[in-house]
């Protein structure tokens, strides 16, 4: 009896997921059918958002989401390797752990705070060191020059990106870090063996051998950056016009204009919907994602290795 | 002839010791073979030749390890290199996870930078000497998991092979392998000793008595015995190596 009592609630608690789950899709899809409907595949397209005269396109976000956690990644991944590193191979015993639970506490600040910081502290420093000298250096050099153009204001796409990064490297180190720590030391061993250095074992044994499991957490760490709204929402500008592409340039991103506009939608136009649209644009990105890091991760685990 | 001669060699794994004053001749171009119950020292005793012990900062060796004429010990030279001279092959397989050829490849392109077709050769030629070569020359391209236990090991020995060490050490190369391919590793290891100095610890006394040419028995981190293995399988002059390889011990 209390076998099937444990049993019943259980399930319940999982099926209520999976209902929700659905629930989400299946709202999301009928508040977004009329702007579906109506736009069709411009809606992904068109860079034109215009609420007062009711037309909707959806470029502008969606690039805007797409290169932050572009940006992000290029960033976070070379960064996080780095910290993983340190922490199995090159680091002392005794700094292994503070520095380890240090580098997960990033994870632990709240995303607004993260935004302020980017906005009051970060993009004036930004603006001055970095986005200056860099548009000073840029400017006779073909296509950078249009990559990095623009008023020097501190905000836009490429903060975003960045603070995407800062945020994202906790995921992704620990990840790796987790991975790097399961290499058999005989692995290891037989390599250093044949004569290698340690750059020569990471790169050529320990790099290869657990490929999946950093891909997996490069992919968590990207469904974060995805999804982050409230620090992008601070330093990417809020601008739905997008001027060339400059990196340096304001934008948005899919969920900063979720959390902008939403309040004021007009429930009479196709606005509300265009924007449930991209949230289940958002969703289906995100979930696409997630489900590459869970295949990546269980290959991995299916190696038998680690 | 002897290639290798450690002369009172200690060893501490933190403050535990685990070498206590070894001195010994290796002989060069035979098989020698370490033997002892669990915990003797026997591997670690193999471990301070390549300098393994470096990786881990809480282990140490003292005394001195000669190679060549000089004390590998005294710091002087580069790990690497040594470690080049010196191959080993563990007790499980480790091939890398890359493709047969690159297992052998990389080794190789580590010191030199030779030609497709002449690493080609020197591929080929490292795996015939490890006897794989027929069994894998049709799937060179595939992962170096995919071969069987046996066939693993053996690949590491050609891995260890084809960088031209001096010195082949084995640990226990054969414990997880079944009876057949124990065979055709212990036939490769008659084979080896024309090339090269090849140091095994085995637990199997079988193994040891049959492919070694002389053979050290240790016990709780003390060089017992160490002469011709013929001898010591035969008429030891202690009694403790008597007891142990009777089997009345260990």
């Amino acid at each position: 009896m209390g076998n099937w009592i444990l049993g019943g609630l259980s399930m319940a608690a999982a099926i209520f997921t999976l209902a929700a789950l659905c629930g989400v899709i299946i709202m999301l899809g009928i508040q977004a059918w009329p702007s579906i409907t109506e736009f069709g595949f411009s809606f992904i397209t068109n860079s034109v958002w215009d609420p007062p005269n009711n037309v909707f396109g959806a470029f502008v976000p969606i690039y805007g989401t797409l290169i932050t956690s572009t940006i992000a990644l290029i960033i976070a991944i070379p960064v996080s390797f780095g910290i993983a590193l340190f922490l199995t191979e090159l680091a002392p015993a005794w700094l292994r752990r503070p520095l380890g639970t240090a580098i997960e506490l990033l994870a632990a600040i709240p995303s607004i705070v993260y935004g302020m910081w980017g906005l009051l502290f970060f993009s004036p420093i930004f603006a001055k060191y970095v986005q200056t000298p860099l548009m000073n250096w840029t400017a006779d050099i073909p296509f950078l020059n249009h990559l990095f153009a623009g008023a020097p204001i501190g905000i836009g796409l490429f903060t975003a990106g960045i603070i995407l990064a800062i945020m994202i490297i906790p995921y992704i180190a620990s990840v790796m870090r987790d991975v790097f720590e399961v290499v058999p030391p005989l692995l290891k061993e037989s390599a250093y063996g044949l004569g290698c250095t340690t750059w020569e074992v990471i790169w050529s044994v320990v790099l290869p051998y657990t490929k999946a499991g950093a891909i997996g957490g490069i992919m968590l760490g990207l469904g974060r950056a995805l999804g982050e709204t409230m620090a992008v929402t601070f330093v990417i500008g809020n601008s739905n016009i997008l001027d060339g592409y400059s990196l340096f340039s304001m934008g948005n991103s899919i969920t900063s204009v979720l959390a902008n506009e939403f309040p004021e939608a007009s429930l009479t136009g196709f606005h509300q919907s265009a924007l449930m649209e991209l949230g289940l644009i958002l969703f289906f990105i995100t979930c696409v994602v997630l489900s590459l890091s869970k295949v990546m991760l269980l290959r991995i685990k299916k190696m038998g290795g680690p | 002839m002897s290639k290798l001669t450690t002369r009172d060699l200690n060893f501490y794994y933190g403050d535990f010791h685990a070498l206590k004053s070894i001195s010994l001749e290796i002989p060069e171009k035979k098989v020698t073979a370490f033997i002892g119950p669990s915990g003797c020292g026997k591997s670690t005793l193999l471990r301070t030749f390549n300098q393994m012990f470096a990786l881990y900062p809480d282990q140490r060796a003292t005394g001195e390890v000669i190679m060549n004429g000089v004390n590998l010990l005294s710091g002087k030279q580069d790990v690497s290199l040594l470690r080049a001279k010196i191959g080993m092959v563990f007790q499980k397989p480790t091939p890398f996870p890359m493709s047969i050829y690159d297992n052998i490849a990389f080794g190789i392109k580590l010191y030199e930078q030779l030609p497709r077709s002449e690493l080609d050769l020197r591929v080929e030629s490292a795996l015939t000497r490890a006897a794989l070569w027929h069994e894998v020359k049709d799937k060179l391209n595939q992962s170096g998991y995919s071969l069987s236990g046996g066939q693993q090991q053996r690949l590491c020995i050609a891995r260890g092979i084809a960088i031209e060490p001096e010195i082949l050490l084995l640990d226990e190369p054969c414990s997880a392998l079944d009876p057949i391919s124990t065979t055709k590793i212990e036939e490769l290891i008659t084979e080896l000793k024309k090339d090269y100095t090849v140091v095994i610890v085995t637990h199997n006394m079988q193994q040891a008595a049959r492919c070694s040419d002389f053979t050290a028995y240790m016990y709780l981190g003390e060089l017992i015995e160490f002469g011709k293995t013929q001898k010591i399988f035969v008429k030891p002059d202690r009694k403790e190596t008597e007891d142990y390889i009777t089997g009345r011990f260990g």
